[in-house]
């Protein structure tokens, strides 16, 4: 339960990843191997380090320990083969662009520094736009957007990203029920097409009709695995304490 | 000269309210008073080690203190015993007031007093020629506040798309390798540099005036970033010119009367703006408010249609007994849903037309 089958590049293998806030530590030692083509969602109480996992793998915050690889590289070198999806809530909605401009972000990285996005990224936004639901939006003000509609915008943004990896933190936030199905429809489209995504999740009611593998976490790595082995009330018990109401019912 | 004046009045402000755009939309307005203050700091020292005002050493010590400015801050912010507005407010007036006490007890016989400082002294300006080989080639300041406006504007056409995810995204600019930490202090020092070359024309205070006030005024007008920029330039070109022509036709401060132009364009924006203005804003409330009571009075209507009720309940009476209406709102509200073609009265009967019915039906099958 601990490793996956040995695979010769795995798209994400962390070990012993250790963040700390001021001597605080907000991952303990946590180690993962991920194998290509898994849907996984990563749950754990409040505070448990969900996104810090997430960040620190894309080497967006300082780590005190341990080492990510993604395919077998440094993320530095692997840049372009993975993509991220922030929280939501974490950008300024009222910021003066339109969604299929949001969308183009997404090319950035291919293009680099002083690049400009041209009419082949535009289209690829649009397509993109096209398989969320939302072209006709593309001119559409961020602001003026619903929640689920913006959640639907970044996974546009996403999807141009062209990645193998993915880093999605609560794309479920704040959406509606439609909305979510229809996430969860593209998550596992892109898992069919052999990419691997990551998703903060938090609702563990949704978790085994949506997710393949699960990592259970609080600080330390609690469990790993496919979601039913993970799921136990032992572990459950381990990683909200007496908090989860799933486990009473 | 007043031609002068108003050229050299353009360039400040357009220099200014290109980064002005950036610090508007990272919530960063504050920054650019505290750096504005703090170069005082750098131009002093700079100014004792060089002894001449026009030399570009003045420019890097000024870029140098606006970097202090902003890591002494971010050194505060970072030990969490102080917030972030206290952070900014702890360093700027330290490094303002040595300027200040340097300039009072060394600097007395220089062209440095402490009310330009505050305020600048444009109308002087002109005076000071760029003369090269003896030919006059018009105002020092035009040339050097040129240099800078066409830095900026290089700055901003250069760095458009990473400045633009940066200041929307921090997170995904730096997943994609684009630092936004570096293109943060990049705009700090754009902000500083523009701050010391505006300092001569307009002191300390107003140049925030002209770096802020352009760009809250263009965010309010446009919904795309390139439109934003353009816009704050125009607003800034077009107050400081203004401002110069008020001024001397009412013999009053010319950096003064250039700020109020601009507060007075901003508020223009904010009543006005079509799409962010208060008064559209207070248009589509109340017709929001007109809309969703004609609604209400269509899905009554809808649910007592074809009932024995209907009789009573379509009376124009009962929108005051049941419905609780006062008449006259309850006479406004029928007839708006009259002009909208969503209501007939026959009598003294209310009707909903077809339209009125698939409108009211849509609706409740939205909801």
């Amino acid at each position: 339960m601990t490793k996956p089958s040995p695979s010769p590049i795995l798209p994400l293998e962390v070990t012993d990843l250790t963040v700390a806030y001021h001597e605080k530590p907000v991952l303990w030692d946590v180690d993962c191997a991920i194998d290509e083509g898994t849907l996984l969602a990563i749950v754990g109480p409040n505070g448990a380090g969900k996104s810090t996992f997430i960040k620190a793998c894309l080497g967006l915050i300082p780590t005190a320990a341990g080492r990510v690889k993604v395919f077998g590289k440094t993320y530095a070198v692997q840049r372009k083969r993975v993509g991220y999806v922030p929280q939501r809530e974490s950008v300024d909605w009222d910021f003066p662009t339109h969604a299929l401009d949001v969308v183009t972000m997404g090319r950035y990285g291919h293009l680099g520094w002083f690049m400009r996005p041209g009419k082949t990224d535009r289209d690829m936004a649009m397509d993109a736009l096209e398989k969320v639901g939302m072209a006709e939006f593309a001119r559409r003000q961020i602001s003026q957007l619903s929640g689920g509609q913006q959640q639907r915008v970044f996974l546009a943004r996403a999807l141009v990203q062209d990645a193998d990896l993915y880093f999605m933190d609560e794309p479920f936030s704040g959406v509606d029920a439609a909305t979510e199905r229809s996430i969860i429809q593209l998550l596992q489209e892109l898992r069919s097409k052999g990419k691997t995504v990551i998703v903060v999740h938090h609702d563990l009611q949704t978790l085994k009709e949506y997710f393949d593998w699960c990592m259970l976490l609080n600080v330390r790595r609690i469990a790993l695995g496919p979601v039913d082995e993970v799921l136990t009330k032992e572990n459950l018990h381990r990683a909200y304490g007496g908090r989860s109401a799933f486990l009473r019912s | 000269m007043i031609f002068d004046i108003i050229l050299i009045a353009c360039i400040v402000a357009a220099a200014c309210s290109m980064p002005g755009v950036f610090l508007v939309l990272r919530r960063l307005s504050l920054q650019s008073d505290a750096i504005s203050h703090s170069v005082l700091f750098g131009i002093v020292i700079s100014f004792f080690l060089v002894k001449n005002f026009h030399s570009p050493l003045l420019m890097i010590g000024a870029a140098a203190t606006g970097v202090l400015t902003v890591m002494l801050s971010e050194v505060l912010l970072k030990t969490k015993l102080v917030k972030e507005d206290a952070s900014i407010g702890l360093v700027f007036p330290a490094l303002f007031s040595i300027g200040v006490i340097l300039i009072s007890k060394y600097a007395g016989d220089i062209h440095l007093d402490t009310d330009a400082v505050l305020t600048g002294e444009i109308a002087l300006a002109p005076f000071d020629r760029f003369v090269v080989r003896g030919v006059d080639l018009g105002p020092r300041s035009a040339w050097s506040m040129g240099l800078i406006a066409g830095v900026n504007f290089l700055f901003l056409l250069g760095f458009f798309k990473e400045l633009k995810l940066s200041t929307f995204d921090a997170g995904l600019a730096a997943s994609l390798g684009f630092r936004p930490h570096l293109l943060h202090y990049g705009l700090m020092i754009m902000v500083s540099i523009t701050a010391v070359g505006a300092f001569d024309s307009v002191g300390s205070i107003l140049v925030v005036a002209l770096m802020i006030v352009p760009a809250a005024t263009a965010y309010l007008l446009t919904d795309s970033l390139a439109v934003m920029i353009a816009l704050s330039i125009g607003v800034g070109v077009v107050s400081a010119a203004t401002g110069v022509i008020v001024a001397f036709s009412l013999d009053t401060s010319i950096s003064g009367t250039m700020a109020v132009v601009c507060g007075l364009f901003f508020a223009v924006a904010l009543f006005f703006s079509p799409r962010y203005g208060m008064v559209s804003k207070m248009i589509v409330a109340r017709d929001r408010k007109w809309v969703f009571a004609c609604y209400t009075l269509g899905v009554h209507l809808l649910h007592h249609e074809g009932t024995p009720e209907e009789e009573q309940e379509s009376h124009v009476r009962h929108l005051q007994d049941d419905l609780k209406w006062a008449p006259k709102y309850a006479k406004k509200v029928v007839a708006s849903g009259i002009r909208n073609g969503l209501l007939l009265k026959t009598g003294n009967h209310l009707r909903l037309t077809p339209l009125g019915k698939e409108t009211v039906r849509s609706l409740m099958n939205r909801g």
